[in-house]
Parts: C-alpha cells; structure tokens; sequence
C-alpha cells in the first residue's frame, strides 16, 4: 500500500505503481512500450479525475488533513516575496503551531500570519501538529496590531485541527486569547484576506480567521467541531466521523452556499501536494484579485462592510 | 435486616436505597455536601445549598427575575426563532431536540434577554437557559446577544451577561461557529460607545461561548466553584493521558491564573454588580461638551 495514496485512491495508486515499473522496464531499453504507459497515463488521468469528482466530505477532510498537503510555509515561500519571520507574544513564548511576519505581496508589504503543522515526526512534535496555545494566538495578535501600525494589508492562512487542549493551554487563559483576537480583528483598520489551505478546527481556526474576504482551497475544510469530536458527542462513536462530515457540510461548496466564504481555490487534479506550485500559483492569483478589490476601499468604510458582515451571519425566524 | 447491613453507616445505605425513597420533585440531593434537601427551600434560597452553599445550575428566567428590579422589564428578542437550516440529523433530528427543549424549559431558545435596571441602575442583562441544549450557541443566541448590546448602544447602557454554555451548537454547524465572531465584534462597538460589559461565568462557561465574549468583559465575575475553560476536562484528560488536578478549570483556579477579577456568591450578585457599574457608568452628561467625572457623594 502506497501511503503517498489515501484509501479511497488506491486504484490510482495501483495504477501509478504498474506505471513506474514499466517505466522502469523502459529505461532497460528492452522493449518499446512508450504506447503502453501513454496509455496507462491516460487512464490514471481518467480516474483521478472520475474519483475526485464525487468526493464524500469524509474524504475531503482525509485529504484536507494529507500527509504531504502543503503548509503555511510552503505558500508564504511562493505566493509572497521576502519573508521575516517575527517570532513571540513578548510575554510567555514563541509557539511554533502559528508562524508569523511581514513580507511583500504584489509589489506591496503585507504581514502573514498562518498555522504550521510539522511534516515529519520531530518537526509535527514541535509544531504541536498545528494546535497553538495561547502564546500562539498572542503573538499572531501582536503582528496584526504592528500591522495595523504600519498599515500593512493581512493574509492568514488557516490549518489547524484546533486549538490545544492542556493544561497550560487553560492556565494561560486559552480562551481569552481566542476572543480577545476575534475583537480585535473585527475593528482592524487593514484589510483581512483569510483563506482556509488545510484543516479549519473550530475556534482555533476563527482566532485568526475573521476577515473581509474568506478563500477556501478546494478540499479544505471549516468546521465548528472535527468530525470525529462531532461523532462521539453526538452519535456517541468516533466511528460515525463520516456521517457527521456529511451532517455539518464541511466542505468549500456547503460553506460557499451558506455565504460563510467569498470563493473556492481549485486544486490541481489530485489534490494541493500533488502539483505544490501549481497549488501555489492559484491561491496566488485568487488573492491577489481580492487584494486589489480591498486596498481600493476607503477603511473607514472597509470596517464598516465587516462589522454589517459580522453581523448577518445567523439564520433564525422572526414569529 | 441482616447483621451486615446493620453494620453499614447510613450514608452507604441512603445510596442503595435512597432513590426510591425519595417521591420525584419533592426532594433533592445537593452535588457539594450531597445533603437531601427540600426543592421548595433550595428554589427560594435561588438554587444555593442552604447547608454547604453549593451553587447549583439556574434557569436563565429565574436568574434574571431575581437579579433584575421588579418593575420595568421588558424581554427583547423573544420573537426570535431557531430554524433548522441544515435539516441537520444525528441520532435525533435536530427539530425534534428543539421542540424537547422548548418542552422541557418552557424557553424558545438558550438564551433571555432583558431590559431593566438593578437597584436602580438601568441596563440590559441575559442570562443563559443551560437546559436548552446545554446552553449551545447558535444564530438565535448570537442575535439575542447583539439585539441587547444594539439596545445598549441606543439608550446608553450598560450590559451584563450570566453564561452558562457548554459552548457553539454543533446542530448549526459552521454559522454557530461564526456567533462567537458576531458577538465579539459586537461589543467593540460597546468599548467604543463608553459602555460597560460585567460578564459573568456561571457553571459550565466552556468552548465557543468562552472563547468569544465571555471572556471579553471588562469585568469578569464567577460564580464559586464554577467549571471554566475552553476544552471540556474529558479532551483534555484523553489529550495529556493524566489525571488534571482538583479544582482545574474551576473559578478559584481561575482567579489564581489571573483570569477572572473576583468570584461573587449569587446572593450577593445584585448588590456586587450594581455597586460596580455605579463606578464604571456610563457616567452621563450633566450638559454637553462638558466632560462626565463621577463624583464622590
């Protein structure tokens, strides 16, 4: 088993193996089969494409949560130019589960602020798997503050399963910090691009995700509660995860037709870590549309639009 | 009656047997001191044991009658009602969890709101229905919310709120999630109007209500031994692998963290409150362009 491959892609694995050794056979220039793995190309093509069509929200969140996904960092080094790193909330730490600084984006300073997962085990480890403290969220709201300052424009890019449960996490007042940014960054006099590129858990993903426009890359998810946290709450077993996937409309689509997000950033065929720069490249061109859009909008009347935003999301009935 | 059981003090009997004795609703155990107490007494105590003054869990409409003056209330956003709008199912229809609520609590929603005054202090107080599907946030709990902090803006009041949440309402899925950004927003426009915020955390304060604007008062008051935090003990005991030690997540541990500014015993809750929005205002005008300074008596 291919573990570049999630379960519901190993067909496409089993075909991309007999591939590779043909490939293999090939550059022995025993025989000619050039047409052969032309074909088999072809074919693996067809069926990614037939099963990335009807994804179920399950499998959407197993790829938004894919071991080779890109990260905060993988973007930020290609959509922006010149990044520094800042680092600590200037009272308690430095969290590695949110990285953050200033860098330039079309021509313009910008400050980036993201969640960052590790990719192999010291690094996720160190990284707390994406899941920040209260620092984390101090230091992300510190470099909004200084962006404010110096009236650089915002881009966050969100990917976390949630905010750490532990026991310092609390002591340290995990969810004051979460509110206190959510005040914050609904009165901030720049503009605000957030987009969701992996896992949005929750309230850890909001704390750095209130914005004036909202971008999900095509199989990311957003939701008030993991599946499995959903699953055994509700349905008592982690095992119906699936089924709650489905019941909260998790993905870019339920969420853009819920008007909780501006726009959907299609991913290269297969997923973001299949083709990175070419993930890269459509999430750039999708914010920089977004980014023109706001600088032109006087920011008086930029907080304005986001506090009325803010304001309409809820659907009830007034008897 | 066997030797052995003669032997038993009567604290172990009463749990073999103690259920059935009790005729329902007549009778109550306290959680603190576990002393069987008679309902009608711990109702007009508001809910506090009268042997060990233990708070128990209040309704939202009994909070607010008893903390608010008698006369001159008036409820606002009562017309507001939940709507299922993902046809939202787990184990139950998320409609039908809605109507057990309303039956049971004889509320339309997890949260009331009203206008009134205490001690003679106008201002604008909700109070959470704990009962109405855990207290969870969704659209009309987030709406009620900021319908008082618009009435605050408009009359120039101050704004007090009893949580008691086990946090956002999953039933509502992401636009619950979005309340906690809804009403956090709102109460900028509160700093920025001058108008005070005196949050109160009532056992249990958790998760998305925690998290947004309980935790945004400008003072923040608990009630004793209340259960605070932003992930329930249970995540966090599955995430550490260890047993959390007593009184975590409670309002002493809060107030030791620097979290909470004072922990107020519910009987002293009107008097507490009024005394300090007295000295936080809004201090009115005495004319225009004339600066508002409280002066002493």
């Amino acid at each position: 088993m291919n573990q570049n491959f999630l379960d519901f892609e190993q067909s496409i694995a089993d075909l991309e193996s007999k591939i590779e050794s043909l490939r293999y056979l090939e550059s022995n220039g025993e025989l000619n089969i050039k047409e052969e793995i032309a074909r088999l190309r072809t074919k693996s093509r067809k069926l990614t494409e037939s099963v990335f069509s009807s994804l179920t929200p399950w499998q959407v969140a197993q790829l938004a949560r894919h071991p080779l996904r890109p990260y905060t960092l993988d973007y930020v080094g290609r959509v922006c130019r010149d990044f520094e790193e800042l680092h600590g909330d200037r009272s308690f730490a430095d969290d590695p589960a949110i990285v953050a600084g200033i860098a330039r984006f079309m021509d313009r300073p910008v400050a980036v602020i993201g969640h960052q997962k590790g990719r192999d085990t010291r690094e996720k480890v160190r990284r707390n798997f994406g899941m920040p403290r209260p620092e984390g969220y101090r230091k992300a709201l510190r470099i909004m503050k200084l962006a404010e300052r110096f009236n650089l424009p915002i881009l966050t890019f969100i990917d976390t399963p949630g905010a750490y449960p532990g026991v310092g996490a609390e002591e340290r007042g995990q969810s004051e910090a979460i509110a206190r940014n959510l005040y914050e960054m609904s009165r901030l006099r720049v503009p605000i691009i957030a987009t969701i590129i992996g896992e949005g858990g929750s309230g850890g993903a909001l704390a750095i995700g209130v914005a004036d426009r909202t971008l999900m890359l095509q199989y990311s998810t957003y939701s008030v509660i993991s599946p499995e946290g959903c699953a055994s709450i509700l349905w008592k077993s982690t095992d119906k995860a699936p089924l709650a996937a489905e019941a909260m409309g998790i993905t870019a689509d339920s969420l853009k037709a819920l008007g909780i997000i501006d726009g959907i950033v299609p991913e290269p065929l297969g997923g973001a870590h299949r083709d990175v720069d070419g993930a890269c490249q459509a999430l750039k061109v999708a914010i920089e549309t977004l980014f023109t859009t706001l600088l032109a909008i006087p920011v008086d009347e930029l907080v304005e639009r986001r506090y009325r935003r803010l304001m309409e999301y809820g659907q009830f009935e007034e008897a | 009656m066997n030797w052995f059981d003669k032997l038993l003090p009567p604290k172990i009997k009463e749990k073999s047997s103690g259920k059935k004795a009790i005729p329902e609703g007549l009778w109550s155990k306290c959680p603190g001191c576990s002393a069987v107490l008679y309902c009608a007494e711990i109702e007009k105590n508001a809910n506090v044991c009268p042997k060990c003054d233990y708070h128990m869990r209040i309704s939202g409409r009994r909070r607010l009658e008893g903390f608010l003056d008698e006369h001159g209330r008036a409820e606002i956003g009562l017309n507001l009602r939940p709507v299922d709008f993902l046809k939202f199912k787990d184990i139950k229809r998320y409609r039908d969890r809605l109507n057990d609520a309303a039956v049971s609590t004889g509320e339309t929603e997890a949260l009331v709101v009203m206008q009134g005054s205490v001690k003679g202090v106008p201002l604008v107080a909700g109070a959470f229905e704990f009962n109405f599907m855990g207290g969870s946030m969704g659209s009309v709990v987030g709406e009620r919310f900021v319908r008082g902090v618009d009435c605050c803006l408009k009359e120039g009041l101050p704004l007090v709120c009893f949580s008691a949440s086990g946090g956002a309402r999953m039933q509502e899925a992401v636009i619950s999630l979005m309340q906690m950004a809804k009403t956090s927003a709102a109460l900028t426009r509160m700093s920025a109007a001058g108008l005070p915020f005196v949050s109160v955390l009532t056992d249990p304060t958790m998760g998305g209500v925690s998290a947004s604007f309980a935790m945004l008062g400008d003072v923040i008051l608990a009630e004793p031994k209340a259960l605070i935090g932003f992930a329930g003990p249970r995540v966090i005991e599955q995430t550490v692998r260890e047993t959390l030690p007593e009184g975590f997540q409670r309002a002493e541990f809060l107030l030791e963290h620097g979290a909470i500014d004072m922990i107020v015993h519910r009987h002293a809750m009107r008097d507490k409150i009024a005394s300090l929005l007295s000295l936080l205002g809004p201090h009115r005008l005495a004319s225009a362009g004339v600066a508002a300074v409280p002066v002493n008596p």
